[in-house]
C-alpha cells in the first residue's frame, strides 16, 4: 500500500457525554494498539474526524495530552458530518486523522499567571490546554477561567465547571448573556468582554488565552489591551474551514498564512500582521 | 547540462506511436471532440490532434485526477474495513503532445503536493508519467509564458521535447531525462544523429508582457486595493479558470456511499466558488467575489512564490480563453505591475 496521508486512524467511540443542547463529547480509543502507542499530540492541535459514508469534519482535540490512552472531541450538531457523528453510539467506529497544526507554547508559560477566556462552544479547544496546565499545576501561578455562554443550558462541561469551582487553585467566573440566566443562576450575567472588564484581571506576568465566536474575540482583545496585556501575551485560535489539514487543499489560508500549518494557535501580535480575512 | 539532440523525421512520429503501443504503453494525448481538445487515452495515431496552439483542458489530470479515490471502506459484522490506495494499480502513462507551459506546470503542482507533508498518491501518479513535450511554433494573444519564467521551447518538465523545424518540417528531439532515454531505446532507429540544430528560430515569438517579480512586490501592498472589485465585477464565480488551469490544485474531500461500503474521494475545487470557505456557522471569510478573485491572484503571484518558491502560473492563457465573462488575467497582471502603490 502506498503511504497515504489521508488515511484515518480507526477509533472506537468509547463514551458519549451530553454537554448542552446539540453538543456532545466523544471519548475515542484507538482500535489498533500500535496506532495508540505511536500517537502523541500537544495542546492546541486539531484533527479530521470522519463518519464513513458522510465525510470529514475539522475540530480540535479537547482532551489534555497529559491524559494518555484516549482523545476526546466536543462538537455541536450543525452540519452534515456533525449530524452523522451525533447519530453514532457508544461502540461505533469513526475515523480520525491528526494531530495537525501548531501548539500552545505551554512550556514557555512556566512561572506565569494564566487567564483563560472562553465563549460558548469555544471552551473545548481551551479545555485541552486548561487541563494540561492544571495537570502540571505547580508550573504556573494563578489560574483564572472566565467562561460565558448564551444561556445556562449552553454552558458545556458542566461537571468540570463544578470541579474547577471547588478547586482552591483555580478562580472560575462563569457568565451568561443577559436574558440567558435561570432562576437559580448564581454566576455573572453579561457578555464576556464586559465581565472581563468587571473582573479586572492583572496583566502582570500573565498570559491570556482567548477562544470564542469572532464577535466575542473582537470585543475582548481591546479590553485586554486596556488592561495592559502585550499583544505577544494574548493567544487565540483561528478556526477556518479546512479539508486536508496539512496545507494542500487551499481554503484555510489567511493571506500567506495557513491556519492548518502555521496555526491554529496565534498571538494577537501575529493576527495584527494578517489581512482581515478570517 | 549537455542535452542529447536527435533528428526525428516527420513521418517517424506515427511510427514512434505504434512502437510505444506495441510495447503496451498507455498513451494519453490531445484529442479533439466537439471542438474542444483535451488529453484522453488514445489507441490510434489518428486520434491525436496536432493542430492546436493550446489544448482546452490541461493535462494535470494524469497526476491529479478530477475525482480520485483516496480510500475504500466497508462496514461489516466485525466493524469496519478501510483500504488505501495501491500504487501498483496506477498505470504507466506516456503523455504525448504537451506544451512547455504545461510541462512546467507539473513542477508547480509537485511543489504544492510535496511541501511539508508528502502526498504519495500524487507522487505515485506523477512518477508513472513519461512526458513527451512539443515546443510551440505558434502562440496567440492569450499566451504569456515568457512573463512567468517559461518559453515556447522550455525543456523543464519534459522527458523528451520535440520541436518542429518549420511548418511541415522534421523534428528536433531533445532527450532530457532517463525516462526519455527509455522511450528512445524502444525506437532508436527513429532518433537519428543530428548536428547542431538550433531550435530558436522555429519557436513562437511570445513577448514578455510584465515582470513577475514586480507584480509580486506590488501585491505585497495591494491587498486592500479597490482594483480587486473593479477587476472582478464581471466574475461569475463559475470556477472554469481553476478547472482548466495546469497548476490549480485546490481540492475538496467527499465521501461516496453505496449501501454499506463506499469511497472517500478527492475532487477538484475552486477558490472562486462562494461555498469554498463558508463556515457551518454561516460566516464566510471570503464573502464577496472580489475577495475570491484576489485570493486567486495573490495565491499564484504572492503566496506561492513566498511559501513554495514557485509561481502558480505558467502563462498558458487558458483561464482567459475559458472565461465566459471574458476576464483576462494578463490584462489584470499588467495593471497590477503598472499601479503605483
Amino acid at each position: 500500500m502506498t503511504d497515504n496521508i489521508y488515511m484515518p486512524y480507526q477509533m472506537k467511540v468509547e463514551k458519549i457525554t451530553w454537554e448542552a443542547p446539540g453538543v456532545k463529547t466523544f471519548m475515542l480509543k484507538f482500535i489498533n494498539e500500535d496506532d495508540q502507542n505511536k500517537f502523541s499530540f500537544s495542546a492546541g492541535q486539531f484533527g479530521e474526524y470522519s463518519v464513513y459514508g458522510t465525510g470529514e469534519s475539522t475540530f480540535c482535540i479537547a482532551s489534555s495530552p497529559t491524559r494518555k490512552g484516549y482523545i476526546e472531541c466536543t462538537f455541536r450538531q450543525t452540519g452534515k458530518v456533525t449530524n452523522a457523528l451525533s447519530n453514532c453510539e457508544e461502540g461505533s467506529i469513526i475515523g480520525f486523522r491528526g494531530p495537525y497544526g501548531n501548539v500552545f507554547p505551554i512550556d514557555e508559560w512556566k512561572g506565569k499567571n494564566l487567564l483563560f477566556i472562553a465563549g460558548g462552544i469555544a471552551l473545548p479547544p481551551m479545555r485541552c490546554v486548561i487541563w494540561n496546565a492544571l495537570d502540571l499545576r505547580e508550573n504556573f501561578k494563578d489560574v483564572t477561567i472566565i467562561y460565558g455562554a448564551r444561556t445556562v443550558k449552553d454552558l458545556v462541561y458542566k461537571h468540570e465547571l463544578e470541579d474547577w469551582k471547588r478547586r482552591g487553585d483555580v478562580k472560575l467566573i462563569t457568565t451568561v448573556d443577559p436574558g440567558g440566566e435561570s432562576p437559580d443562576w448564581k454566576g455573572e450575567i453579561g457578555f464576556v468582554p464586559t465581565i472581563v472588564e468587571k473582573v479586572v484581571p492583572s496583566s502582570a506576568n500573565t498570559i491570556a488565552i482567548v477562544c470564542g465566536p469572532p464577535v466575542m474575540i473582537k470585543y475582548t482583545f481591546p479590553v485586554l489591551t486596556k488592561l495592559g496585556f502585550a499583544d505577544e501575551n494574548i493567544f487565540t485560535t483561528l478556526e477556518n474551514r479546512m479539508k486536508c489539514g496539512f496545507g494542500k487543499c487551499g481554503r484555510c489560508n489567511v493571506g500567506k498564512v495557513y491556519v492548518c500549518k502555521d496555526g491554529p494557535v496565534f498571538t494577537l501580535a501575529q493576527l495584527n500582521e494578517l489581512p482581515d480575512e478570517y | 547540462m549537455n542535452i542529447d539532440g536527435r533528428l526525428v523525421r516527420k513521418e517517424s512520429l506515427e511510427k514512434l506511436f505504434k512502437i510505444l503501443k506495441a510495447n503496451n504503453r498507455t498513451i494519453v494525448g490531445p484529442s479533439q471532440k466537439n471542438g474542444r481538445i483535451s488529453y484522453k487515452m488514445v489507441e490510434n495515431y489518428e486520434g491525436i490532434t496536432s493542430e492546436y496552439i493550446q489544448t482546452t483542458q490541461s493535462p494535470k489530470e494524469v497526476a491529479f485526477p478530477r475525482t480520485e479515490k483516496i480510500l475504500d471502506y466497508s462496514k461489516n459484522a466485525d466493524g469496519m474495513t478501510v483500504k488505501g490506495i495501491n500504487a501498483d494499480d496506477i498505470p504507466d502513462i506516456v503523455l504525448w503532445g504537451v506544451r512547455p507551459c504545461d510541462t512546467m506546470g507539473m513542477g508547480e503542482l509537485s511543489a504544492i503536493f510535496n511541501w511539508d507533508y508528502r502526498d504519495e498518491i500524487y507522487n505515485s501518479r506523477s512518477s508513472r508519467v513519461t512526458v513527451l513535450g512539443f515546443s510551440c511554433g505558434k502562440s496567440d494573444e492569450y499566451c504569456f509564458c515568457t512573463s512567468v519564467g517559461g518559453n515556447p521551447g522550455n525543456i523543464e518538465g519534459s522527458d523528451i521535447l520535440f520541436t518542429q523545424l518549420g511548418e511541415n518540417g522534421d523534428y528536433l528531439a531533445e532527450i532530457i531525462t532517463e525516462k526519455g532515454s527509455q522511450v528512445v531505446s524502444l525506437a532508436s532507429d527513429l532518433f537519428e544523429k543530428a548536428e547542431n540544430i538550433v531550435k530558436g528560430k522555429f519557436l513562437a515569438d511570445v513577448p514578455v508582457r510584465f515582470e513577475k517579480e514586480q507584480v509580486r512586490q506590488n501585491l505585497e501592498k495591494y491587498f486592500d486595493s479597490e482594483q480587486w472589485v473593479a477587476q472582478s465585477l464581471k466574475c461569475l464565480g463559475c470556477g472554469a479558470c481553476a478547472y482548466v488551469c495546469p497548476t490549480c490544485a485546490c481540492f475538496d474531500i467527499q465521501d461516496e456511499a453505496h449501501g454499506k461500503s463506499g469511497s472517500r474521494v478527492r475532487c477538484w475545487d475552486s477558490c472562486g466558488f462562494s461555498l469554498f470557505t463558508l463556515h457551518t456557522s454561516g460566516h464566510n471569510p471570503r464573502e464577496v467575489q472580489s475577495q475570491r478573485w484576489r485570493q486567486r491572484i495573490m495565491h499564484k503571484f504572492s503566496y506561492m512564490p513566498d511559501r513554495l518558491s514557485v509561481y502558480g502560473c505558467t502563462g498558458c492563457g487558458r483561464c482567459s480563453r475559458a472565461c465566459p465573462a471574458d476576464m483576462n488575467i494578463l490584462d489584470h497582471l499588467i495593471s497590477i505591475q503598472e499601479v503605483t502603490v
